[in-house]
Order: structure tokens, then sequence, then C-alpha cells
């Protein structure tokens, strides 16, 4: 097969896969919308996505804040910057830091997890067994894990973002000697609400991906324990790549000129 | 193989049921990519009567029964349930015709986040709309015609025996009384005493209960303790159907080295060198 016709293949191969990508997230958000709502399922998943995550997602934030008000000192003391240290540390937090490591954090822990459980359910025909018993796997499986991303997300992304803030602030007064008043003054100074809605955007975008990546894999699940470890793996490789990718996209919308 | 493609179209039963059919299957093809498993499959399932379906590995059977439940679209035929064209029906449609079913799964499929009370009442209450503490009661009516235990209510399906979670599938079957209970591999995996004891449920569901059945087996002892007929599918076709009496005395070579379990014979193994 020459060059070309096995790159056509593959771009096409791609074209396939993302149009029953699309499909499977309409089908998934349309039944967000739709009755019956199973509140007792859409309340387990809000648990397990936001409850369960924010341990995970506090200790990313506390130590990447801590870490970007040292890098930064020690960059910005070359050129006698330090002042900055403390606008640095909050929008690099809300609008950067906060969305994309928690979004990381909660693909690892939540997109993985989703993925195997609906892929164990896929080899075992538990979903065969909902479709007989007259239950819709959208409905029941997919549904209410979106809605649990698109909106737990963006509050763990707030947490993250106080935390890692108030990491920045220990490290910069308590080791770097800052004024406290005048740190938190410098905090509170530059910082817009567009900085914390953009992430808070963000998050729920990547809340979606998740979830979509996890429901999505697992529910193709090919046969076998293989099957299921493959869908786990490809599940969260493909949802934090798109999270750097449309983290870029919504930072583009929000902010170029 | 003369005995091939014993009936198609609109015509009369093509395996010898009396009565109108619950299920009329004419002329149904399924293929997956290049492979075509099933090539015209003709079968009809009458009220109160439990059919099994016997072939080899990979010979269809299990594609059968998922086009008739919905779970696989067949490419061409028509699947009649109660005389309702059911191929292609989604949605709410096909959720009413699915809920004249009952289906026990080969590893009986339970779901592992709820106990077994809420397994066998899940279709009463997510597709019934009945309040959890009267579908609870139900279960456990159900699952006691299983012989299963109000003790057992609570616990999740890993804290059972692969016999007991059968006995839980099936009483997650009938537990909204369906009009026709499938069985898929009914036997598979269990002790000889144990598989007795859930072919003895089955007769007692279509006996007592009431349902047709519709069974996929390879266990020939259960075939001959639950069928009333049996049909043997071949390559994606009946080859052959008739009461369950009748199968030593067929004359269909095919039939016959299958339920002697014949290495030598018209079937040949489909063996592949690695």
């Amino acid at each position: 097969m020459n060059f070309v016709a096995l790159i056509g293949r593959a771009f096409l191969g791609f074209l396939a896969t993302a149009g029953r990508l699309v499909l499977f997230a309409l089908a998934g958000v349309s039944h967000i919308f739709r009755p019956p709502y199973y509140y007792r399922l859409i309340w387990r998943q809000m648990v397990d996505i936001g409850y369960y995550s924010l341990p995970v997602v506090g200790l990313t934030g506390l130590f990447a804040g801590m870490v970007l008000a040292l890098q930064s000192y020690t960059g910005f003391a070359r050129f006698s910057a330090e002042g900055a240290v403390a606008t640095v540390v909050v929008l690099s937090m809300t609008r950067e830091l906060g969305p994309v490591l928690a979004g990381l954090m909660v693909a690892g822990r939540i997109g993985a997890s989703i993925a195997a459980e609906i892929g164990t359910m896929r080899v075992t025909e538990q979903i065969d067994a909902l479709t007989t018993l007259a239950t819709n796997p959208f409905k029941y499986l997919v549904a209410p894990r979106l809605f649990a991303g698109i909106t737990m997300l963006p509050i763990l992304v707030l947490v993250a973002d106080i935390i890692g803030i108030f990491g920045g602030y220990v490290v910069s007064v308590y080791k770097l000697e800052f004024n406290a008043p005048n740190y938190l003054k410098r905090s509170w100074e530059f910082l817009e609400v567009i900085d914390v809605v953009s992430g808070l955007v963000k998050a729920s975008v990547f809340g979606f991906l998740v979830t979509l990546m996890g429901c999505y894999q697992g529910y193709n699940s090919k046969r076998g324990a293989q099957g299921v470890g493959a869908a786990t793996t490809n599940a969260v490789v493909a949802s934090s790549i798109l999270i750097l990718i449309f983290n870029y996209i919504i930072t583009e919308l929000f902010f170029s000129k | 193989m003369n005995a091939r493609g014993n009936g198609s179209g609109n015509g009369p039963a093509p395996n010898g049921s009396t009565g109108a059919p619950v299920i009329r299957m004419r002329d149904v093809h399924k293929a997956f990519g290049p492979k075509k498993v099933l090539q015209g499959i003709d079968l009809d399932v009458g009220e109160r009567e439990s059919v099994v379906i016997i072939g080899g590995s990979g010979t269809g059977k299990s594609v059968t029964l998922k086009c008739i439940l919905g779970l696989l679209e067949p490419d061409k035929g028509s699947i009649k349930v109660d005389g309702e064209e059911v191929v292609g029906l989604t949605g709410q449609a096909r959720d009413r015709i699915n809920a004249k079913f009952g289906m026990l799964f080969q590893g009986a499929a339970l779901f592992d986040s709820l106990s077994i009370w809420e397994n066998v009442a899940f279709g009463l209450i997510q597709g019934r709309g009945m309040g959890r503490a009267e579908a609870k009661k139900v279960a456990i009516e159900k699952m006691g015609m299983v012989g299963l235990g109000k003790h057992v209510a609570d616990l999740f399906p890993a804290e059972m025996s692969v016999g007991m979670q059968k006995r839980a599938g099936l009483a997650r079957a009938i537990a909204a009384d369906p009009e026709i209970v499938f069985f898929d591999e009914p036997t598979t995996g269990l002790d000889p005493i144990m598989a007795d004891v859930i072919n003895e449920l089955i007769v007692h569901v279509v006996k007592d209960v009431g349902c047709s059945a519709l069974t996929i087996t390879h266990d020939m002892a259960s075939a001959r303790k639950i069928a009333n007929r049996v049909a043997m599918l071949y390559e994606g076709r009946i080859i052959w159907a008739g009461p369950v009496d009748q199968i030593d005395r067929s004359g269909n070579e095919y039939l016959d080295q299958f339920i002697h379990g014949r290495p030598e014979g018209p079937i040949q193994l489909q063996v592949r060198a690695l």
C-alpha cells in the first residue's frame, strides 16, 4: 500500500471515530434533559466525582500554588519584580493551573474509573441486561456521569484555586518574608471576574470531556480483561490530550485580542 | 445439507409449532462485515411453548437471541412479537416490546452495584415505576420461587456463588411477569446438580408461571429436559426443527452428530492452526 493511501485510510478512520464520538456525546447530552431522571444515580455520581476528588485536587492545588510562588519569586528577583509574585500566583491559579491540574487529576481518577466500570458492565452483559429491562443505558449510565462531571468540576476548581492561592500566600509570607497585608492586597488588586469565570468555564468543559471519554471508551470496550484495560488507558490518554487542546481553544476565546 | 431452509416468507410455521406464535422470525439475516452469521433464520415460538435452539459455537445462536431482543439489528428479514413487527423499533416502542421479555444471561449479568433484591426488582422500579417498598416485596416473592431465601436479599452479587447468581438472574427475568423468557446457556459453568436445579426452575417457569421460553444451549441434557421443541442451528440457518422426542430419530446427520457429540460427520470443526 502506498504512503498516500495509508494517510488517507488513517484520516478516514479518524473522521469515523470523531463522528461516532460526537453522536455518542449528543445522545448522552440529550438524555440529561429528557425524563425520566435518575436522581439517586446523579447524586451518587456527584458525590463520587465531586466529594471524593477533593483530597487529590486540593493537594494538587496546594503544591502548585506553593511551587508557583517559589519559582516566580526566584525568577522575578532577577529583575527586581518580586512584587508581582502575588498577582502571578492568583492569575496563574485561576486562569490555568487550577482548571488544568484539576482536570488532569480527575481524568486519572474518574475517567479511568468510569471506563473500567462501564467497560466491565459491557463485557459482562450488564449493559445488554439494562436494555432487556426496558432501561436506556444512555439515560442510566451516561447522562448522570456527564451531568456530574459538568457541574462538579467547577466546584473542585474553585476549591483548588482557593487552596492554591493560600499555598502561594503561605510560602510567600512565611518563607519569602513578604508583608502579609501587602501580599493579600496585591493578590486581589489585579484579579478580575473574567479570570475566575474563564477558569470555571474551562473546568465545566473539562468535566464534560473526562466523563464523556470515560463513558465512550467503556461503552465501546472490547471483550475481556484486555479490552477493559485498553478502554481505561484510552479514556485517560484521550481526555488528558483533549483537556490540553480545549484549554488552548477556551483561552483563545476568552483572552485573544 | 438437504434439511436446510425449511420454510421462508410468510408461510406456515417452519418448525411444526401450533397456534399463533408469540415470536415469528422469517428470513432473518445478520452479517458482521464479511462474516455472515445468520443466513435466513425461520423460527416460531408458540404460546406457553419452550423452544430450545442447539448448535455449535459460532453458529449464530446468541446473535439470533440478540436480534429478537433488539440488541442487534438484523440486516434483512422479519421478526414479529405477538404479531407486531419489531425490526427497526427504537425508543419507547422498543421498551414496550422488551417489557414483555425476561432474559437470563449466561453469566447472570447482575448489576454489581445493586443488592440482590434491587437486581430482581430493577425492571419493576425502573421500567414500571413501582415504589421501592412494594417492589422489594415482589422481589422477595420471586426469589422464593427460585429457591432464594429472604436472607440473601441484601447481599451483593459478588458475595454469592455462580449457581445462586443464576437463580437471582432467573428471579429478575420473571420478576415483571414476562410473556416470554429467554435463556442464554442457562447451565454453562454449573455442576450437574445445580444445572439440574436450574433446568427444573425453567420447566417450572414455563409450566406453572405460563411463560413461553426460548433457550440457547449446547447442553443436550438440558435441552431434553426443558424443550417442547428443538431447533438445530448450523451455519446461520435452522437445519432441523421438531418435537424434542424426535431428535433421536430425526434422520438428520448433522443433528445426529451434534447430539451424540461425534467428531466425525458432516459438521467440520473450524480449527485453524495458530
